[in-house]
């Protein structure tokens, strides 16, 4: 039996599917988030050197590492889109901006935070921070250049010029605490080991887990909008039970 | 008619361009003058202490040409995209890339280069030691093609759009970033006693970069504006 791989790159397929796993995403991402925050903040000690402070990585962390991540996840989808020509990757690339965006937003935000009594400044110009502020303006730029072309088609493949072109800076922002030697610190957690304590680490570990399938749910949710926004005009759209009703 | 060579052609697009320009002087101009009226308001909006002005001169300078760069990005595609000219230009047998190219280096000697030579006169404004003009134009005839070309690109991507001109801006601003930290950390490294090879180096290497990739990119974003 010959199977079909590409059943579910057809947007017609695929909005019935997406609205099926969103909620096998979004539960558990509801549930890890509360776990991974009761064991950051009632569990996980409290650290020798920043006290309390410290608790805000659990939040911190998990969402740099997404603010990235989702970039190239989006810039492979546009890429993919501009490539093949296909409708629905195109369609998740500008369902991903506006939750990587957030996640650029909630870390430089929560570095903000955690800057303030720690280095005893809001904000310095280092060159992690400002290569993570870079990174939002490129979501910036993206959401607007999508938004500012009336016809999809042109949006998709100049938007995804562009999101190639800005993946440049994700390298940059990872290597940065190594390249230049920076207030911002380095890594603790490396895949040689860590010196975290074990609590700390499931606390940061689940809480990213949570992140990412938050992130999934979310994407899923608004690529069905915007395929239902885009195909309004055809049969299948308006058959549908939630359409119609 | 006979075929052009790749540098043939580049002259050609370089003198066509030049030669409009020309006709239009005040465009070129303009652009200039914001160049320089944007640095001088910098000394009446933080004060005349020459300690203070003499050590963010160069950043002044720099963010200033950004800004003036981006002033003239719009123009680089327009008038060629409504009168027709650019069509044809893409219909042409011809590398569009090379094409792109010529456009980028007519718009580097309209907007990039008389920055960098007016340069010095504002650093003096500045009090800038006379070394550290000289490697301020250095760092600005090393920087400032990087700035037209990646201009270029979101120049074509935003063709013919509304409202092009300020999201031209949000688009290529935060591309030019590392050009204005190294063009301004030249000058600051000399001020302060240091050399300056390695961020005049970094600068070599961005435009030895940008201009492999980007007339190539600018090209597929006209190709992806025009269709």
């Amino acid at each position: 039996m010959a199977i079909n791989w590409f059943k579910y790159s057809a947007p017609t397929t695929f909005y019935g599917l997406a609205g099926k796993l969103i909620p096998f995403f979004a539960w558990p991402a509801a549930i890890l988030f509360a776990i991974g925050f009761y064991i950051g903040f009632f569990v996980a000690p409290t650290d020798a050197v920043q006290s309390e402070a410290y608790r805000i990585i659990f939040i911190h962390v998990p969402a740099s590492i997404l603010s990235m991540f989702i970039y190239l996840i989006m810039a492979g989808y546009a890429a993919l889109g501009l490539i093949f020509n296909t409708r629905l990757s195109s369609m998740m690339a500008q369902a991903l901006a506006p939750t990587g965006a957030l996640f650029a937003f909630i870390s430089l935000w929560t570095g903000a935070l955690w800057g303030k009594p720690m280095w005893g400044a809001w904000w310095v110009w280092d060159a992690r921070l400002t290569s993570e502020l870079i990174l939002l303006f490129l979501y910036l730029g993206f959401i607007a250049l999508q938004a500012s072309i009336e016809d999809p088609r042109r949006a998709d493949r100049a938007s995804a010029l562009l999101a190639i072109i800005g993946s440049v800076n994700v390298p940059i922002i990872y290597f940065s605490v190594k390249w230049w030697n920076t207030l911002h610190q380095g890594s603790t957690i490396k895949f040689t080991g860590t010196s975290m304590h074990v609590a700390m680490q499931q606390a940061m570990f689940i809480v990213l887990v949570a992140c990412w399938l938050y992130a999934i749910a979310v994407a899923l949710a608004r690529v069905r909008s915007i395929i239902l926004e885009r195909e309004r005009n055809t049969q299948w759209v308006n058959e549908l039970k939630e359409v119609r009703s | 008619m006979n075929r052009l060579s790749l540098f043939g052609l580049l002259g050609l697009v370089v003198r066509r361009d030049l030669l409009l320009a020309m006709r239009r002087r005040a465009d070129v101009l303009t652009t200039l003058i914001f160049f320089v009226m944007v640095v001088s308001l910098f000394p009446l909006g933080v004060g005349p202490e020459p300690e203070l002005l003499r050590k963010m001169a160069s950043g002044v300078v720099w963010v200033a040409a950004l800004l003036a760069s981006m002033l003239s990005l719009p123009r680089m595609f327009s008038a060629d995209h409504a009168d027709g000219t650019l069509e044809q230009m893409m219909l042409a047998p011809q590398s569009l890339s090379v094409l792109v190219l010529g456009k980028i280096v007519a718009h580097w000697m309209l907007s990039g280069l008389p920055l960098a030579l007016i340069a010095p006169v504002l650093g003096l404004q500045f009090d800038m030691p006379a070394q550290a003009l000289w490697i301020l134009v250095l760092a600005l005839l090393l920087g400032t093609p990087v700035l037209s070309m990646i201009g270029a690109v979101g120049a074509a991507l935003t063709l013919g759009l509304r409202g092009g001109g300020v999201l031209v801006s949000l688009l290529v601003l935060p591309l030019c970033i590392p050009v204005l930290i190294f063009g301004a950390g030249a000058v600051e490294a000399v001020s302060s006693g240091m050399s300056a090879v390695s961020n005049l180096s970094l600068l070599g290497a961005f435009m030895l970069f940008a201009l492999v990739f980007t007339p190539f990119v600018a090209a597929q974003a006209l190709r992806i504006s025009m269709e």
